[in-house]
This record gives structure tokens, sequence and C-alpha cells, in this order.
């Protein structure tokens, strides 16, 4: 994988912030986008925007041909058998609240349980409390072990018969941690339970494969794997997603509106009420396209290897803690000494580096971890060593900055 | 931006409140207590007022936060106490104005500590982290009312 070819695509990547090169280490909260993406909408926009399934007219079919064909791409990239299986959403969020709404709040019920972790994101956390709290099902965690990893004895003495849906992220947004998913949604089957994925953070680094995983759902987002915001992916079974209720109901999704009643289309259309994201979708496979001509396999590899040098660099400036397992995916949440995490990201971003503090969406974890903030690092395929080497510096800048003002 | 952008965000009196926070822990008896956070970085501030007839008599703040809203916190229980609760409402305001680059009348030197965070204006991801402990102030004086 040629890096320096890769970050050609990336027209933001070539600016000064602040008056140093941008060094972009968020792509965590949202990555950055292509050449080929930016232009595949743009192309949409000027040359065949129309509306999808209805017009008989050339420019009709033309979108919808995007649109359906961005469908089968994001089939192939996750080995699903169906394109009735893949959804378009929102986002990571819409995905997990349909799920926990539609399948949920129609299954569970009380003496019903919903398992879940300690390291999950917001967005798979409420959905479930919600749940729990409209059907009266108990809301359950697996405990995490000390280096923030997931052992699967726990796991099998927190899911029980009475479990009727796991959630769980595949890959942690603040840890690295990957989690088993395969081992866990065993054990979740093997007690009658359905596995919802997060792949918000696996999704856009890792080959996924959901027949492999064997998961019921998986729900993931198009910006952080390269593509536009307010398009995402809802993967599920598709003799589970059947048997769903729509969430949204309106135009696109149905199949005869009579006076009091009406019918829903087929999968995957019954969930995609009213005019859908049609542009957001050609992004995404554009951003799909992209990320098989890289390669997904040297994706993670070279992020790997980012995160593990990244480390092993940290480990020269004293007061520097880091977060998580050393086997990790490619992001980095630490802490600085005597410097809450706010002040090390502004201190960064006057050097031109871009890092995330704050929470994370996970005040949970936060709480676990016993901070009330941390600052990451997150590292995606246009990142390189020189990049973490400015990082490593501007952080020994930030101590002898503060230690200076103290 | 540079290093010298960042001393005038960080000045000494700054890191000082910080450091040596003013007005730390909680009041006995009677107050008014704000809880407030901020909850896209997960700030945290407790605001305790002590107010009769219609003067702070007395402030004290705790919390966790960046360097910015705890020493925002700090000087401003310090410019409070003893201040009308319409002086220090009208304070807020000013200091807000400030934040929003605003040009204001008001002669700085009577904002005293204060205006040494009027750096934070040049840093727009930062404003928020500065009104935080204000914006509980004007809470609770309100939900006196």
């Amino acid at each position: 994988m040629d890096v320096n070819k890769v970050r050609q695509s990336f027209p933001i990547l070539h600016q000064e912030v602040n008056g140093h090169p941008l060094v972009y280490l968020d792509s965590a909260a949202t990555s950055q986008k292509s050449q080929q993406v930016i232009d595949s909408i743009d192309q949409y926009y000027k040359e065949y925007n129309s509306n999808v399934h209805r017009g008989v007219h050339t420019l009709g079919t033309k979108a919808t041909d995007g649109y359906e064909g961005a469908r089968d791409k994001v089939r192939r990239f996750i080995n699903a058998k169906s394109t009735q299986e893949i959804i378009f959403t929102r986002g990571t969020t819409t995905s997990i609240n349909t799920v926990a709404y539609s399948y949920g709040r129609t299954n569970l019920q009380e003496g019903d349980e919903i398992v879940i972790t300690p390291m999950e994101h917001h967005s798979n956390i409420i959905p479930w409390q919600q749940t729990a709290k409209a059907t009266g099902a108990t809301l359950k965690y697996i405990p995490l072990q000390e280096d923030g990893t997931i052992s699967l004895e726990d796991v099998k003495d927190t899911i029980t018969d009475n479990t009727k849906i796991v959630a769980m992220m595949h890959v942690s947004n603040v840890l690295g941690t990957i989690n088993p998913i395969k081992e866990v949604t065993d054990i979740a089957h093997e007690h009658g339970a359905v596995m919802l994925v997060d792949g918000a953070q696996s999704a856009p680094h890792m080959r996924v494969d959901v027949q492999d995983l064997d998961c019921d759902f998986f729900a993931f987002s198009g910006h952080k794997m390269g593509g536009p915001t307010g398009i995402g992916v809802l993967y599920g079974k598709k003799h589970i997603l059947e048997k769903m209720e729509p969430v949204e109901f309106g135009g696109e999704m149905i199949d005869f509106v009579n006076w009091y009643d009406s019918t829903w289309k087929e999968l995957p259309w019954k969930f995609e009420g009213g005019t859908p994201i049609i542009a957001g979708a050609i992004g995404l496979g554009a951003a799909i396209d992209f990320l098989e001509e890289v390669g997904l396999d040297d994706i993670e590899a070279h992020e790997r290897d980012l995160a593990q040098y990244a480390m092993d660099r940290l480990k020269s400036i004293e007061g520097v803690t880091i977060y998580g397992p050393q086997e990790r995916a490619g992001l980095i949440t630490f802490n600085l000494d005597d410097v809450h995490p706010h002040d090390v990201a502004t201190v960064l971003d006057a050097e031109g580096i871009a890092v995330r503090a704050g929470h994370h969406c996970a005040q949970p974890l936060m709480k676990w971890l016993n901070v009330s903030a941390t600052a990451r690092a997150s590292f995606y395929m246009y990142n390189t060593k020189e990049d973490v080497d400015a990082f490593v510096d501007g952080l020994q800048k930030t101590k002898e900055f503060f230690g200076d003002v103290f | 931006m540079s290093f010298n952008n960042l001393d005038q965000l960080y000045r000494q009196v700054i890191m000082d409140h910080y450091k040596n926070p003013r007005n730390k822990g909680s009041l006995e008896g009677e107050h008014l207590a704000v809880d407030m956070n901020n909850p896209t970085c997960g700030d945290r501030i407790q605001l305790q007022l002590k107010v009769q007839d219609g003067i702070v008599e007395d402030a004290k703040f705790d919390g966790e936060g960046c360097s910015i809203s705890l020493s925002s916190a700090s000087m401003m229980t310090q410019a409070i106490k003893g201040k009308k609760v319409e002086d220090a409402v009208e304070m807020s305001k000013v200091f807000s104005d400030i934040m929003q680059g605003k040009e204001i009348d008001k002669d700085m030197d009577e904002l005293g500590d204060i205006q040494a965070l009027q750096g934070v204006a040049k840093f727009p991801a930062r404003i928020k982290c500065a009104t935080l402990p204000w914006k509980a102030m004007e809470q609770g004086v309100e939900e006196k009312e």
C-alpha cells in the first residue's frame, strides 16, 4: 500500500492549519473524503439527479441504478447473501434504533434481558435503555477486564436463556479493543438470543464478513469509511427482517394504501420510508470502491502499525497514560498528567494536529476508566509515520508548555 | 496560530486560578445549588450561591473540567461575591460579549482577573468552557426568582 498515493486522493489533507501542515488524527469521529467520492456525488447532482423507484424517465432510471447499485456494493463489501438484507439508514445510530424499536419493542417483555458491555458508544446503550424501560426487560452488562477487553467466561456468565438481545461493538472507539464477535454470537445463539454488532469502527478499517460472523444485525456509518455524512447501513438476516415492522411510514415503503389500512413493500424497501438518501448512497458506493482498491487488509495492517509505532513513541513521554489493550485497532486514547484533554487538544491544534478530546460518546466507559475525559488520536489509511511523529512531538511541546506556565 | 496565541489563552493568571482555585468546595447552610455540564465534552460544574436581600453573599464551586472552565469558575465566584444579583447577571452578559469578540463599553479594569480570559475569544471551540460557570450562575439566580 502506497500511503503517499492514497493521500493524493484526499484534497483536504493538503492544507495548512494554524500555519502548520494539517495532521488529521480524528478519523474515528469522521473520516476524510477522497476526490473520487466527492466526484461521484457531484456527478449525481450535475448529471442524473432524480427520484428513485418511480419515474419512468431516463434520469429516474439512472438514479435508481446508482442507488441500487450502491446497495449491491454494500452487500458485497460485508458479504451479505442478498441486497434484501441491506437497508440504507442515516447512520449507525439510526440503524441500531431501528432494531431496538422494531425488533426490541415487539419481542421483549418483562423478565427478558438485553446484554451489552460498558465500552459501548451511547448509540448502542441508550436505545437499549429505552427499550428496557418500554418493555420491562432488564439491561445487563458484561464486565470489562482490567485491560479493557471482555472475557468469554464473563460473556457465558452474563448471557442466559432469558437473554433475547446481545448488542456489542466490534471495535471500541475509545479503547481500540477488538471484540470476539464470532464467539459471542455463538454464545448468544446457544441461548436463543439475537446478536447485533455495532460496526461503526470496524467496517471502515477491516474486512467484515457478516455470514462468517453469523451476527443477526450489523450496523455501520458511511462517513467513517470515506463516504458522506447522512448515510449508513443496517444489515439484518432476511428471515428476521421479514418479521419486523417498519419504523417509518410514508412514501416509497408501501405496497398498497387503502383508506384504513396499508401493506408494505418487500425488503429492503419497507424500511426506507420517504425519498431515500440517494446521493449519500452513491457516495458510499464510491467510498467502498476506493477501500477495495486500496485493500482492506493493507489498510488494517497499516493502521495497526501506526498505532503500535505511536504507543512505542509515547512511552518516551513521562506522564502519558494510554487506555485499552496492547493488541488494538488503529487508535490511541490517552491522558497527559496534570493537563486536561481539552487543553491538550487546543495546544495540538495550534500545531495543526487534530485530535479528539472529551468523553467520546462513552460516558459509562469514562466512569469505568475513572476519568471525566480523555484525548484520542485515531488513524486511517492516509496517515503516515510523520503524522505520528508530529503528534508525539506536539505532545512533548504541550507538556513543556504547561510545565512552563504552571 | 502560534504559541504566542496560546500564551494569550493560557495566561499566568488563568493557570494560577486553575492550580489554586478560589472558592472551591461547598457552602454550609441554606443556599442555591446548580449543576451544569457541557454535554459535548463532559465538563461539569456544581455552583453554590448564598443570596440574601438581592446580594450574592457567598459563592463556591466544585467540578471537573479543563483549565479554562475551572479557572473561569474560580474567577467568577471571586467577582460576583458581594455583588447585587442584577450586577452579577449584567457582568455575565458583558463576559459573554467579550467571549463573542464584541466591543464592550465597560471599563475592563472593573472585571479584574476575568479580563485574562479575553484570549479565549480567539478559540471558538473553547468559548463554551469559559461561559459554563456563568451560565450556571444565571440559571441559579433565575430559579431563585
